[in-house]
């Protein structure tokens, strides 16, 4: 065996040469070359993307459609519903939910949105997981569903209060859309998938467009001037504003959707007494957390100085204890607030908003309060 | 007179007397990006040279300063634990770190002067 494996040659997207001519500052992620900001940098790129409208590349991201084999989408909704501990079935047409896949222990592989395509349903997925999500889905359902991957479509978000005016330009019609409505729809003349949605707390959108075509659409767009290119600095930094979970980081196959403040996210037909209740992996322990509580809850976290407190960062109980009782799991400087934010675990006990506990920050005990999330108002179109 | 010298590490030093004046370099502030904390060292405190002695954070990450030299903290500039932003805009000037009484001048000789850090960044 060699001492050193080779690397991986990271992987591109169709939009690559566009970042590299746009000046964008490539950086390794989840096995592709992504650009993690351009010359205006993270601040201004996560404030223009406030105020007006930026263009992110997430064509990292897995696109998976289910093609019910029988022709009825209604199986291919409850073939999905044995993975995930979401109401699929009761998505109607047009519509797009937020899911989660989970395991035997209730923790959670990947996070994921379900689009009912009228007869198919169309997944979007983290890049970090898409293989292990695509083996799970072939493993579980290649007996109701075909499970395609749609690899030729590169997948264009874009954010902000001018996404729906600067879209619909190119697209008549979709500032009629609702939060969470998604399907096809002609782009400047290409076939897209288009839903109201994104990962930034603004109205915005997300276009999946055939890769030859994903250079011409997001060179149309950003000859708009209300749009510039925004990397994943700012893209990190916009969902940690809008207290929106990383995977991997807030949220993993340890961490229950109960325990991630996620419950909103599990329909009540899902749950105890619901039509449909349990059947997906680790019903019993997610169950059993939304009948008696968590011992532990994702909570947002508030600094009273100005010193970001970053992901990994111990929290304890009062100033002096030795045992640490959470930690953080996402931390930065918010743009928007101009102040630190920050998400960790917290036993339940401690997890009330306005809750005192502290960080170790470089030996020193910083005082922070659970605080509501998202830190900065979505505004979402629905 | 002044002289600067410059650290591996991307720090100057402005050298005047047995004051030093610490900060960092304006190729330093554009590989970091916006400055938006920064924690000083005490005055008072004593530096031993490669020690961590303040903080600067961007919006994604934070990176230590390292005391270039040894030596004991005489001052600090409030003006940018007040206005971080200052390091991306006068990384050279306005926006010094902290001053420090140098312990030992033998240690300013492993030190780069301008042309060498030129070339050290090119």
């Amino acid at each position: 065996m060699p001492a050193t494996a080779p690397l991986p040659t990271p992987k591109r997207t169709p939009l690559h040469q566009l970042h590299v001519s746009l000046g964008g500052k490539m950086v390794p992620f989840a096995g592709y070359e992504m650009p993690v900001q351009y010359a205006p940098g993270v601040l201004k790129e996560h404030l223009h993307t406030r105020s007006a409208a930026g263009l992110f590349d997430v064509s990292h991201m897995g696109q998976v459609a289910l093609v019910p084999r029988s022709g009825h989408i209604e199986a291919a909704a409850i073939a999905l519903e044995h993975l995930v501990p979401q109401d699929i079935v009761g998505i109607a047409p047009g519509r797009q939910r937020y899911a989660q896949f989970t395991n035997e222990a209730g923790g959670i592989l990947d996070d994921l949105m379900v689009s009912h395509f009228g007869d198919h349903l169309v997944l979007v997925v983290n890049a970090a997981c898409k293989q292990a999500d695509e083996a799970l889905l072939r493993a579980g359902l290649s007996e109701i569903c075909e499970v395609r991957r749609l690899s030729e479509r590169a997948l264009l978000a874009l954010q902000g209060p001018k996404a729906a005016s600067v879209l619909a330009k190119l697209s008549a019609g979709v500032e009629a859309m609702r939060f969470m409505d998604s399907g096809p729809r002609v782009v400047a003349g290409f076939d897209c998938y288009v839903s109201r949605s994104g990962y930034t707390g603004e109205d915005g959108f997300e276009i999946s467009v055939p890769a030859e075509h994903a250079e011409a659409l997001a060179k149309l767009l950003l000859a708009d001037s209300d749009v510039v290119p925004i990397g994943l600095g700012a893209r990190d930094s916009l969902r940690l504003e809008a207290g929106l979970c990383l995977y991997g980081h807030d949220i993993d196959e340890t961490t229950t959707p109960v325990e991630a403040a996620l419950e909103w996210s599990v329909q009540k037909t899902r749950r105890s007494g619901g039509a449909r209740a349990g059947g997906f992996p680790g019903a019993h322990r997610i169950l059993a957390q939304f009948d008696t509580g968590a011992a532990r809850r994702r909570v947002g976290l508030r600094a009273e100085g100005r010193a970001p407190v970053r992901e990994g960062t111990a929290l304890f109980a009062d100033a002096t204890s030795a045992e640490a009782i959470g930690k953080v799991t996402s931390g930065g400087f918010g743009p928007t607030l101009n102040a630190p934010v920050a998400m960790g675990y917290l036993p339940t006990a401690q997890a009330a908003v306005g809750t005192q506990v502290f960080a170790d920050v470089r030996g020193q005990r910083l005082p922070l309060r659970v605080a509501a999330m998202p830190f900065v108002p979505n505004t979402y179109k629905r | 007179m002044t002289t600067t010298l410059y650290t591996s590490d991307h720090e100057w030093l402005g050298i005047d007397g047995d004051v030093a004046t610490i900060g960092i370099t304006d190729y330093a502030q554009a590989q970091l990006g916006d400055v938006v904390f920064v924690e000083l060292p005490k005055v008072g405190r004593a530096l031993k040279k490669a020690e961590a002695a303040a903080v600067v954070e961007s919006v994604k990450a934070a990176s230590d300063v390292y005391a270039p030299i040894s030596g004991e903290v005489i001052e600090v500039n409030q003006a940018i634990a007040d206005e971080p932003a200052l390091v991306n805009t006068d990384a050279a000037g306005r926006a010094w770190f902290f001053k420090m009484k140098i312990a030992d001048k033998s240690e300013l000789g492993g030190l780069m002067d301008e042309a060498a850090y030129k070339a050290h960044t090119a």
